[in-house]
């Protein structure tokens, strides 16, 4: 099986996606001839054609219009937007009808089609390269919401997520596309070689929307997250010393009660940690979930790490980043209380 | 309209109630003049016709020109009657929610030829995302008149379950798009159903409708965009009905000359149309549709018509404008003008004229009674609650099926 990063794991699944399906079409700014700005779509256009793989005019609005009108016709659109930060000019045609045409018409058209945006902090990007604006549809329904952690996921669930038949907002987190980060700032990124979700199969698989994994086995507390804070977790647990487990989410919608519940009856101390500011986000989903599902087995209040209710800043990014430390402190709070 | 100074600028209509309505300065060249280039002509070719007007039927109601599509009798006594349909439809559907029996409802009046000549000039298999104001497509295109009805009013057998409100049809069947509530959106959708007609191979095109009002939303400009970047075999019309609610054209349109003239800049054919004269509106959406079947891409089609009418069952025209303005309309009204034309041709009379309007209103307030044999919105029987939670996704997740059970249904 051959190592590949999430960039290179993402250009694997519509690879095969292309191949396999003539239905799946991909479109974005800049997606076509040069392959996206972080790469994801690279020669893809040279192996499929220009009919199959195109760029796209800058209005995110066109874009995800385009994809709806297209998966009415039984197309299987993948777009990008080009940055998660520029998905807002798009959020009327993603929330007022893409999530909505298969309950307005009660199921005669559908708008299945997957929205592929890099996210989240970490690259200095400043506030406008920098943005997880996952709970904003996360509170949309009919829209599902998926955030891979690792190479493994990425393709799985991205050809699962073309599959559904249902509109998806697939939000990539860049900074680990090129490898895992373990919430040290200046410390460079590890390989995806050495990670064993590193390995990738070349051909078709999928990773079930919906489902979470279990990434660390512990008992002292449970620690859910999802993208790029998975790898912080690890990092935390282990630099923590405490027997902590984590919960790597990869779907946020529909998101994995089963697995959280019996997770946190086991270890009855909850931290919930998440990229994006605190107020609203999706980390506030979880702990009103699980306060309501497992409010006699916590011994702890639940705890949320978060980025700060400010925007995402460029010169200080790593005092907004939930970094390792600040994970740890976390941790402590929880398993001390 | 310069004195060497900016000033701040609001435009305003040209007449208010109280204001003795004149509509002298439009400029609408007179039917037959304008030139119908090749359906495959360089958009350059239709820069007059986008400031001009396509007109078919002169002042005598005889038609004119070479827009002239020379449709047959028994088409045009179609057409003559799905408009004569949608109009008394539309009457009967106001007088009901006057009563109580809907919660809204908004009507076409003055508009019918925009959608009924489209419609009949499209094929079957062409893809219509229209607006709130195209009913007549469903006519045009033989929807069971019971089941709009059971949809207006939200009953047990509404094929939209109860979720959308009056007018907001969606017909699969008859490749009638969901319509949404939010201008606009269907309008780069449509582009984007087009090319994926076009990259299946198929020689569908697709076609929608927007109001003036709503060209100032960016999906308008969207739509244009990607249709005339990917040549699209789309026909994006824009209802020109002179009034957004209480708001006239001239804020949306500003100084340009014409709506169509804006599809100019794009690089896209671009066409006004005198809307309220079947025959042009049937020539102009012929010759779009064959334009984008041959490869042609994109028309942009600013059909010309007047709103005569309130915009919906919540506002009050003569409000905003003078209660006489609909009379004095240039371009007339679509049923009588197509009406006059096959009296004219001798192919219909003022008694088949009165036998299809009796026709049509038995046909109406029978299908109202069976509409209402399958209820009501407000004493039911609806669809069933535990609908509300179906086709949210393609398979209910544990969120949904929770939450149905809170419900107790
Ligand atoms: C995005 C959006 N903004 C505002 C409204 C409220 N609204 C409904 S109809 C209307 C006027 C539309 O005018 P126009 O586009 O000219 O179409 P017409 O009603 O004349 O056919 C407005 C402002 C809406 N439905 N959607």
């Amino acid at each position: 099986m051959p190592a590949m990063n999430i960039i290179q794991a993402l250009n694997s699944a519509m690879d095969v996606l292309l191949d396999t399906d003539p239905d799946v079409i991909i479109f974005g700014e800049d997606a076509g001839y040069f392959g996206g700005v972080f790469k994801a779509t690279d020669g893809l256009q040279a192996k499929y054609g220009l009919d199959r793989v195109f760029d796209a005019p800058i209005n995110e609005a066109a874009i995800a219009a385009m994809a709806i009108g297209m998966a009415a016709r039984g197309l299987k659109p993948i777009a990008e937007i080009q940055f998660a930060d520029y998905i807002f000019p798009a959020i009327d045609q993603i929330v007022s009808e893409m999530s909505r045409i298969r309950y307005r018409s009660a199921g005669q058209f559908t708008a299945g089609c997957v929205m592929r945006s890099p996210w989240g902090g970490g690259i200095r990007g400043g506030q406008t390269h920098s943005m997880s604006p996952e709970a904003f549809f996360t509170h949309v329904p009919g829209l599902q919401v998926v955030v891979p952690s690792n190479p493994y996921d990425a393709k799985g669930l991205l050809i699962a997520a073309v599959e559904s038949g249902d509109p998806v907002i697939f939000f990539e987190p860049k900074r680990i596309y090129n490898g895992p980060y373990d919430g040290v700032p200046d410390k460079p990124l590890a390989s995806w070689a050495r990670h064993p979700k590193g390995e990738v199969p070349e051909g078709r698989y999928t990773v079930e929307l919906g489902k979470a994994e279990v990434v660390r086995e512990g008992s002292a507390c449970t620690l859910i997250t999802y993208g790029t804070l998975v790898h912080v977790a690890e990092a935390a647990a282990e630099h923590s010393g405490l027997d902590v487990e984590i919960i790597d989410l990869k779907s946020l919608v529909p998101y994995d009660i089963e697995t959280i519940a019996a997770s946190v009856n086991k270890t009855g101390r909850v931290v919930v940690a998440q990229e994006a500011p605190r107020t609203s986000g999706f980390a506030a989903e979880l702990a009103a979930q699980i306060q309501e599902e497992c409010f006699y087995a916590l011994e702890a209040p639940i705890f949320r790490l978060t980025g700060w209710d400010t925007p995402y800043p460029h010169a200080h990014e790593w005092a907004y980043f939930p970094t390792r430390d600040r994970m740890i402190r976390a941790l402590k709070t929880v398993t001390e209380a | 309209m310069s004195n060497g100074q900016s000033r701040f600028h609001v435009p305003t209509p040209p007449f208010r109630p109280g204001d003795a309505p004149d509509f002298s300065y439009l400029n609408l060249p007179k039917a037959g003049t304008a030139k119908r280039p090749e359906a495959l002509a360089s958009w350059r070719e239709t820069s007059d016709l986008a400031t001009g007007l396509v007109g078919v039927l002169d002042h005598n109601h005889q038609a004119v020109g070479e827009w002239d599509p020379r449709l047959s009798p028994e088409l045009l006594r179609e057409g003559l009657s799905h408009m004569v349909l949608t109009r008394i439809y539309d009457e009967r559907m106001l007088k009901l929610q006057r009563q109580g029996k809907m919660s809204f409802y908004m009507k076409s009046t003055g508009e019918e030829a925009v959608a009924v000549a489209a419609a009949m000039a499209l094929r079957p298999n062409d893809m219509v995302f229209p607006s709130y104001r195209q009913q007549g497509i469903l006519f045009a295109r033989g929807r069971n008149i019971v089941d709009m009805m059971c949809h207006c009013i939200s009953n047990s057998r509404d094929n939209l379950k109860g979720r959308q409100l009056p007018v907001h049809y969606a017909w699969a069947e008859g490749n009638f798009f969901t319509i949404s509530g939010n201008l606009g959106t269907q309008f780069p959708q449509a582009v984007g159903y087009a090319m994926a007609c076009a990259y299946k191979g198929e020689d569908r095109v697709a076609a929608s409708w927007i109001g003036d009002g709503t060209t100032a939303e960016g999906d308008f400009h969207g739509a244009l965009t990607l249709a005339s970047t990917y040549r699209a075999p789309v026909i994006l019309n824009v209802v020109n009905n002179q009034w957004a609610i209480s708001s006239h054209q001239n804020i949306a349109l500003g100084d340009a000359p014409t709506f169509a003239s804006k599809g100019l800049g794009y690089g896209i054919a671009s066409l006004r149309v005198d809307g309220n004269d079947f025959l042009a509106v049937y020539a102009a959406t012929q010759w779009a549709a064959e334009r984008a079947r041959k490869g042609g891409g994109a028309t942009l089609i600013e059909m010309f018509t007047y709103r005569a009418d309130a915009h919906s069952t919540s506002d009050d025209p003569s409000k905003y404008r003078p209660k006489t303005e609909a009379g004095v309309w240039p371009l007339g009204d679509p049923v009588e003008r197509l009406k006059q034309h096959l009296i004219g041709k001798g192919e219909w009379d003022e008694t088949r004229h009165d036998t299809l309007v009796e026709a049509m209103t038995t046909l109406v307030v029978k299908s109202y009674k069976e509409a209402e044999s399958h209820g009501t919105l407000h004493d039911g029987p609806l669809s069933p609650t535990e609908s509300i939670f179906e086709d949210v996704y393609a398979r209910p997740d544990w969120r949904l099926r929770r939450q149905r059970q809170d419900l107790g249904v």
